[in-house]
């Protein structure tokens, strides 16, 4: 087995490799086809070791590959760990993303960046599966910068555009913050236990329970609590939590397949894969979990809302990823970890489907993103219409489809939880619910339906997309349709993630809802009679009302609504507020040190400074140089005079 | 009588005489010349007063080396006075300032 885990990770890289690097050599087809099978490959192996460990039930394989460094008793190495939830990850990144690479060749053909796109994306299935597959903090770290570093470059892959360059820019600096929390958290955890190692570390987890650190002066912080915490800011930023979550919008600069592909089904799960991991540790501290709820609430609802004055086709789906990660979140906060993972899954299926939906509207539009000029595609575009379709409803958690399983966990686990503030975190998520279906289905009519607002040139061009295209959204939808009905009984209440997930006794509200799950058939028919439904129904009614009866109700639910149309047009100002506070900080410190610092100081005080004092030492010294022989003669007699005085005074 | 006293005094007011003509003539290089070789006469007479009153004849013979050396570099001065005057059209002590900083 050891051989196919390591193949696994290996063959896309070689991929990346090839493709990165003899570009020019093997072209583009050649460029695509060698990622296309490496990809494929470590598709092929995840599903082998899948099968391995969850469905024939072998004991997951932990061991080390590589040591890369041994400092004292610290051992950096690569290691693999291959349980449930591993190989679970490990078959949704590299589906997804081989997906994402065939859609690329009809999505990227005209693109000069070609074979570049190909090694970037295979490089990020690599550094992905290097993450998921770590059974250690260092590799862990290596697979999430690696990661951050893919992303980068991709949402800055059309480097000419002012706006891709700063948006790539803002989320490298926002990650920073982040990856600033997690290493940090990755610092006291080899503090604290004196190991990299996950096993170790979880083993030795109970040990500091009691124990507390100062932070600052006069106040003590639990340790575990500390370390969860600080762990968990390296998930907000890479999972674009509030209020790390501004990079995430502005990455909608790259490609589409990029945003599926990572800014939607894998790279911003990273967060909520790193904290399930880590159950053993969050377990052990109420405070650092609640605090999680708290965040993924937050980002749920309110960034949901925003989802709703966008008019970016790809921007509102950012948006609702968002608020769909912050669900996941929600589900780690209330420690429903098998619920939170299983909505990773399934949103990446629906999620990836959606945004390639969007990415086959842009391409038939021309490269027009902007919904406004939209309407009336379904018939143009009757297999894009009818995957959408699909993804929206499992967006929306209709009952049935994938999302409804694992969203109605998730908030019927946030109803079964005691933790402080549960209840209003309930209101929370079923708010959430209205809003994901609003945006949905306004995304829906405003391109589908309605009135055909394209320009005469547009409407001309209009049609499907070549198969490339279509045969990945295809496969995507099938399950984002119906992977929820294999897996709801065993992931959330038979205890499919076995040892990989650890949740205390005192917190298992999967255990709870279990009590009274009535069976898979039964949950779907008895999702018609809650809340969630009704909900998601009223969304649809209401988006159809303002978006196909009446069309001019939105323009005079906005003048209606000006004030609070404009907070959510302005995101509530955390752009501003970044904008100002840090950027504008960072370069008023950077005005100060650079005209200060620099300037003033060390050019102008200390360098500068130095030769002015020796010229004007000089300036004084020359004047006694007169070039007169009777002054050197005189200068010479008064020396000889001195010197002489001196000899006879020691004599004397 | 005269002793050695009066001849130092004379030595050294001789030598006075040759420093001041060094600082205070602001004119001409030949006057300071003249001063040096006043000033190197003065050590003579040093020389010869101190060898007299000692009874060694050793100071007396150095003198001569001295006036050889002085003659040697009176001729080598006024050269260089030659040289100095071609380039520079004035032995003007006050205009030789080259060196000046």
């Amino acid at each position: 087995m050891y051989s196919i885990y390591l193949w696994a990770a290996l063959a896309p890289l070689i991929g990346a490799i090839v493709a990165g690097l003899f570009g020019r050599v093997i072209g583009r087809s050649g460029a695509h086809w060698v990622t296309i099978i490496g990809v494929a490959i470590a598709t092929i192996l995840s599903f082998l070791a899948y099968k391995h460990v969850v469905m024939d039930g072998a004991p997951a394989f932990n061991g080390t590959v590589y040591v890369w460094g041994i400092v004292g008793d610290l051992r950096l190495e690569v290691g693999f760990l291959i349980d449930e939830l591993s190989a679970t990850m490990m078959l949704v990144v590299t589906f997804v993303s081989l997906m994402i690479h065939i859609y690329t060749i009809g999505y990227m053909a005209d693109d000069p960046g070609y074979q570049r796109f190909f090694s970037y994306i295979s490089l990020f299935t690599f550094a992905m599966l290097m993450l998921v597959m770590s059974n250690n903090f260092f590799q862990l770290f290596f697979g999430w910068e690696a990661v951050g570093v893919v992303s980068y470059l991709l949402i800055g892959f059309w480097y000419q555009r002012e706006s891709a360059i700063f948006a790539n820019l803002k989320a490298f600096l926002v990650n920073r913050v982040g990856d600033f929390g997690f290493i940090l958290g990755i610092a006291a955890v080899l503090m604290y236990f004196d190991s990299l190692d996950y096993a170790t570390v979880f083993e030795r987890a109970p040990s500091v329970l009691g124990t507390t650190i100062e932070v600052l002066p006069g106040s003590e912080w639990s340790v575990m609590t500390l370390l969860c915490i600080l762990l968990f800011i390296g998930a907000m930023g890479k999972s674009a939590q509030v209020p790390l979550h501004v990079w995430l919008p502005d990455s909608m600069e790259g490609p589409t397949p990029i945003s599926a592909l990572i800014h939607a089904a894998t790279m911003v799960t990273a967060g909520i894969f790193m904290v399930a991991r880590m159950s053993p540790l969050f377990e052990l501290s109420d405070t650092a979990l609640t605090a999680v709820m708290w965040i993924g609430a937050i980002t749920c609802l309110f960034m949901g809302l925003l989802g709703l004055v966008q008019n970016d086709i790809k921007r509102v789906i950012a948006y609702s990823t968002l608020s769909q990660l912050g669900y996941m979140v929600v589900a780690l906060g209330v420690s429903a970890y098998a619920a939170g993972v299983f909505h990773l899954g399934t949103h990446a299926f629906f999620k990836a489907l959606l945004f390639l939906a969007a990415g086959s509207v842009i391409i038939g539009m021309h490269h027009e993103q902007d919904m406004r000029k939209m309407g009336g595609l379904w018939k143009y575009m009757p297999i894009t219409w009818f995957t959408s379709l699909i993804g929206t409803l499992a967006l929306v958690g209709f009952p049935g489809f994938s999302g409804f399983f694992s969203k109605d966990a998730i908030i019927d686990a946030v109803h079964h939880s005691a933790r402080p503030g549960s209840g209003v975190v309930y209101l929370m998520v079923l708010g959430s619910v209205l809003i994901t279906s609003l945006y949905s289905f306004r995304l829906f009519f405003l391109v589908f339906h309605g009135k055909e607002r394209m320009d005469e040139h547009t409407r001309e061009h209009l049609h499907e997309s070549p198969a490339v295209v279509t045969v990945p959204l295809m496969i995507l939808a099938i399950p984002s349709a119906i992977v929820g009905w294999f897996f709801v009984v065993p992931v959330l209440f038979d205890g499919y993630f076995g040892a990989s997930i650890y949740v205390a006794p005192g917190h298992d509200v999967l255990a709870e809802m279990a009590k009274t799950f009535p069976g898979t058939a039964k949950f779907f028919m008895d999702g018609f009679f809650h809340w969630p439904f009704f909900l998601a129904v009223a969304g649809f009614v209401i988006t159809w009302l303002m978006y196909i009866k009446r069309p001019d109700l939105p323009d005079m639910l906005v003048a209606r609504t000006r004030v609070i149309n404009d907070i959510l047009l302005r995101k509530y100002g955390f752009d501003e507020l970044y904008q100002f506070l840090f950027a504008g900080g960072a370069r008023g410190i950077g005005g100060l040190l650079w005209r200060f610092g620099d300037q003033d100081l060390i050019d102008g005080f200390i360098i500068n400074g130095t030769a002015r004092a020796v010229g004007r030492f000089a300036g004084i010294a020359r004047k006694i140089q007169s070039g007169f022989l009777y002054d050197y003669a005189f200068a010479m007699i008064i020396g000889l005079l001195v010197l002489m005085s001196v000899g006879l005074y020691a004599l004397i | 009588m005269i002793d050695i006293s009066h001849l130092l005094v004379l030595g050294a007011v001789m030598f006075c005489i040759s420093m001041a003509g060094i600082f205070i003539n602001r004119k001409n290089v030949i006057i300071l010349l003249m001063s040096i070789e006043l000033m190197l006469l003065s050590v003579n007479l040093n020389f010869v007063a101190f060898s007299y009153h000692l009874g060694d004849l050793a100071g007396q013979v150095f003198v001569f080396f001295i006036l050889t050396v002085a003659a040697a570099e009176a001729a080598i001065g006024l050269a260089i006075l030659v040289v100095v005057f071609r380039t520079r059209q004035t032995i003007n002590v006050a205009e030789l300032d080259t060196m000046k900083g």
